[in-house]
């Protein structure tokens, strides 16, 4: 009798979606929309050297573009698909609500260069978006022209520059102070700025070492830029006292407000001695990622700076509202009045939490972030993950691997012996995970941050935090399964080396060594 | 404990948080802000309470309707404002692509194996814009246009060593301040300048193709000059004119920017916005902002990652090409989106219809007793009107008949008025316009 058996499944290959582009998938003479005939008679047209005759656009039906989009979308992991714990990201729920409300016609039809007097709706949800941002960080004027963070930090620190300059007295400082710990668009801006980046180191508590603050503080010093809590998750203590050395010698303090979701509420940053705010309207007030922006970066100052903020500021007179100039701007950021559908949407947001719920979004997203800190730390009786600074941490937590090199309070970085985070990471998919951020902050070897967020139940970090246990035990006992996840993604782990010796960055003819 | 009613974008209860508590060995929700000196705790914020969702619709709604724009009854009569924001036409697949919310609620793709909805789609992005340009490489994006110029500009001072921007006069005001707000933080010089004012100090000149007024430049022109004098050419141009127009790459341009906002997204009061930034395979290095490579993954299949990620702020921090992080790549999915649905003969289509029907509108309104056209050059889809009053007093007229007539540019152009007409303006309205404008002199 012959046996069959039944556990022999044959699979058609998956087709290799990434291969074919619309490029690819191309045909002459589809067409995706249906545009009108000309209805008036045909102008002349310029010389020929104004015009082109070449335009290789690719050619699909409309149900094609559909179908690719589709299928691209279905290999993508967002929020909507599950846990995302991504560091200093604040990957929380995007409601629904807000996209419609963004999406109004009165909204999205309003040209920026229309007469103000026709526009008032759109200047009225910017200058409460202004007055909500200026009481939740106890700062006194707003401009939410910056298009992302960065370009919130880049207007802060173009500020810290041009006050400096019209303030001789508080010192021609060339120098900001950045933390080790800094996200890499501190000293990018600084840099920017042509100011010298001078790094200050974390003490073996993971807040500002003061010690080394003050030696480095001269009159040379034109201001430090500090994440609060930091990228450790970690609420200095020491804040007012920072802000008074600094201010001491002329300088000033600005802060990176991406970790604003740790304490709305219980705190603000205007009574902690900072002089420059930055928001990222797309972590801690909701609007969506978009898959790497768009967001908005809205800058908050005291009141001495305010005649310094990016153009335009929203000013009302009464009853009506106007775009304003402020008198020493330090200009334009983008062509018009910022990410005005990103600002309609955080505004939604805010006047759906209201008071009270802002201040348990807060209080949620520490304790989510404690809980996880909790269940995955090793202990006595519990193999678990590292836990660098032995103290409770804010609305993210940053672990490294049970056999993590630690890198000791001062030591430069080395090679990590045994598990690497990458492998856990990877493996972490696997289990249905985005994983946390890797490798970030530096001042961690094989660092994992991990931001929950207060949109996560109880029950979604109990899943997340067994199978943080359970590859911890994979390693022990299966390393090899860890070192070659993914195994069940959509496509396994990339040759990101090739990538960058080989650069290969836009779509290519079969001829010019494309597709076949 | 957290005394607060229940709400939607919060699942936990107080039995979830008592648990949680218990588990960090703490009693209370304020034993974990213990790190906040005492003197600098609230009790809260001084902000209204929550609206319930139908009373949050209902105030926003309300604020929406209190702009008024084309469509509705006050302004039924078309809009033809353009000057760097554009209506153009969005294909109802764009809508419904970037509704997906694996798309809009994923962020920057870190994990490329879980990522490669985003990825593949920069990619194409890229791919699109190097076709649409011209040029050899592209990047996934930038904030918008103007800063997409700034960009390029002090992305030019690096690779020249020079410290001088030249930027021709007829440049949108806006993206001129732009360029300033960015150039300040280096102490770079920026000239405004007309032909022949180009020297061996400038590390560009950035030319509007079409330019400000609507205009078409002399490129051929503009680019002998500024390589003569060793800086390198910036074209900002409009990419729904390169479905029709020679594009940068065929008047060797060094860099071309462009705002792509008129690529399936609505004007939205102004943001956001994309900035579409491409150049020459030689200075691929210098390059800001994300760049999407193709490669393979251990099983061979085709895959694609961020990469040349050593220019990038993560990775070099002070050394960084450009501070950038994150962009708008949900707006170059709109972008991309719209290219694939309009596709090859679609962008053609499109850029035509502006054409002649901006050509049409422009004719009618010369011949009105009173305007004439304020340059004589050749022009793609918006125009400028040297007006027998004030333009101002026109508009506030057009207005009141529904029309909005375009932008007041009397301070560049004595009584000059910018009109656009793109294909979402119809003859009618092109003509009402014109009516419009007789009656109102």
């Amino acid at each position: 009798m012959t046996m069959v058996d039944h556990n022999i499944r044959v699979k058609p290959a998956r087709p290799d979606i990434g291969a074919r582009l619309t490029f690819d998938l191309s045909r002459p003479g589809r067409i995706g929309v249906l545009l009108p005939k000309p209805d008036v008679p045909p102008a002349e047209l310029p010389e020929a050297r104004f015009l082109r005759t070449d335009l290789n656009l690719p050619e699909l039906s409309q149900n094609q573009v559909v179908r690719y989009f589709l299928a691209l979308s279905r290999l993508n992991y967002g929020v909507d698909t599950g846990f995302y714990p991504l560091g200093s990201c604040t990957m929380k729920y995007n409601p629904r609500v807000n996209e419609d409300i963004g999406g109004l016609p009165g909204f999205t039809l309003a040209h920026p260069l229309q007469p103000q007097a026709a526009i008032q709706g759109a200047l009225v949800v910017m200058f409460r978006l202004q007055q909500a941002l200026a009481s939740i960080t106890g700062m006194d004027a707003v401009s939410l022209a910056p298009a992302a963070g960065a370009q919130g930090e880049l207007c802060g620190m173009l500020i810290v520059k041009a006050y400096l300059e019209d303030h001789p007295e508080r010192g021609r400082g060339r120098k900001v102070l950045i933390p080790d710990s800094a996200h890499g668009t501190n000293p990018a801006t600084a840099a920017m700025c042509g100011f010298e980046v001078v790094t200050i180191p974390s003490d073996r508590d993971g807040n500002t070492d003061i010690e080394a603050l003050g030696s480095a503080l001269d009159n040379g010093v034109a201001a430090m830029m500090l994440t609060l809590p930091s990228t450790l998750g970690l609420f200095d203590p020491n804040i007012q006292r920072i802000a008074e050395m600094l201010h001491r010698h002329g300088a000033l303090l600005y802060g990176d407000g991406a970790n604003q979701n740790a304490f709305l509420g219980r705190a603000r940053f205007g009574d902690m001695g900072f002089d420059i705010v930055h928001l990222n309207l797309h972590k801690t007030f909701s609007t969506p990622h978009g898959g790497g922006g768009p967001g908005a970066g809205p800058v908050c100052v005291k009141a001495e700076l305010a005649p310094y903020l990016p153009a335009p500021v929203v000013e009302a007179n009464g009853d009506s509202y106007r775009l304003a100039t402020p008198e020493r701007t330090i200009g334009r950021t983008t062509a018009f009045h910022g990410s005005f559908g990103v600002l309609v949407r955080a505004l939604a947001y805010i006047r759906s939490l209201g008071a009270e719920g802002l201040r348990a979004v807060s209080d949620n997203a520490v304790i989510n972030a404690n809980y996880v800190l909790a269940r995955l730390r090793a202990g006595p009786g519990q193999a678990g993950y590292q836990l660098p600074y032995d103290r409770p941490c804010m609305h993210e937590v940053v672990l490294s691997p049970p056999k993590a090199g630690q890198r000791p309070y001062g030591r430069p970085p080395g090679r990590a012996k045994g598990v690497k985070t990458l492998d856990i990471a990877k493996r972490l998919i696997d289990y249905g995970f985005h994983p946390p951020t890797i490798y970030f902050p530096l001042i961690v070897d094989e660092a994992l941050m991990v931001e929950p967020t207060e949109s996560e139940s109880k029950e979604a970090l109990d899943a997340f935090c067994d199978a943080m246990l359970a590859i911890a035990r994979e390693v022990e006992e299966d390393p090899d399964v860890v070192r070659a996840a993914p195994h069940d993604a959509p496509l396994r782990r990339l040759d990101e080396a090739t990538a960058a010796r080989k650069p290969y960055l836009r779509w290519r003819a079969p001829a010019q060594g494309g597709n076949v | 404990m957290t005394a607060s009613s229940p709400h939607p974008y919060i699942p936990n209860t107080d039995d979830d948080r008592r648990a949680m508590l218990d588990a960090a060995g703490v009693a209370t929700a304020d034993d974990l802000f213990a790190d906040i000196p005492p003197d600098l705790r609230i009790d809260g914020l001084d902000l209204p309470q929550a609206l319930s969702e139908q009373e949050l619709v209902r105030e926003m709604a309300a604020l929406a309707g209190r702009n008024q724009v084309p469509g509705d009854g006050v302004a039924s009569g078309g809009c033809f404002l353009g000057a760097g924001a554009y209506r153009h036409f969005i294909p109802s697949v764009v809508g419904h692509v970037i509704a997906r919310s694996e798309f809009f609620t994923a962020y920057t793709p870190y994990q490329p194996e879980i990522s490669q909805g985003t990825l593949q789609t920069m990619f194409e992005l890229q791919s699109m814009v190097c076709e649409l340009t011209g040029m050899d490489v592209a990047n996934a994006g930038l904030y918008d246009g103007a800063s997409a110029l700034a960009e390029s500009c002090l992305m030019t001072c690096n690779v020249t060593g020079r410290s001088r921007i030249a930027l021709l006069d007829s440049l949108h005001p806006h993206y001129a301040a732009v360029v300033r707000t960015y150039a300040q933080g280096r102490g770079l010089a920026v000239d405004v300048v007309t032909d022949g004012d180009l020297t061996e100090e400038h590390a560009c000149l950035a030319v509007q193709h079409p330019n400000f007024f609507g205009h078409l430049e002399d490129v051929w022109a503009h680019e002998s000059a500024a390589h003569a004098a060793g800086a390198l050419l910036i074209a900002v141009v409009d990419p729904i004119s390169l479905g029709m127009l020679a594009p940068p790459g065929h008047y060797a341009a060094d860099i071309a920017v462009a705002e792509g906002q008129g690529l399936g997204s609505p004007v939205s009061f102004g943001g956001p916005y994309l900035g579409l930034f491409a150049c020459r395979q030689q200075y691929l290095r210098q390059m800001p902002g994300r760049i999407v490579g193709r490669t393979t993954d251990l099983d061979g299949r085709t895959g694609y990652v961020l990469t040349m990620q050593t220019r990038e702020q993560h990775i070099r921090r002070e050394r960084a090409t450009s501070n950038i992080c994150t962009s708008q790549q949900l707006v170059g999915l709109t972008a991309t989106v719209y290219m694939a649905a309009v596709g090859k003969h679609g962008l053609r289509q499109v850029a035509e219809t502006c054409y002649h029907r901006a050509h049409y509108a422009a004719e009618r309104i010369a011949a009105l007793p009173g305007y004439s056209l304020a340059f004589q050059t050749p022009f793609f889809k918006e125009f400028t009107v040297r007006c027998p009053t004030p333009p101002a007093q026109l508009l506030a007229r057009l207005l009141e008949g529904g029309i909005i007539g375009g932008l007041d540019v009397g301070d560049q152009v004595e009584n000059g008025l910018l009109i656009c007409v793109t294909e979402v303006n119809t003859r009618d309205e092109i003509d009402r316009l014109v009516e419009a404008l007789e009656a109102a002199r």
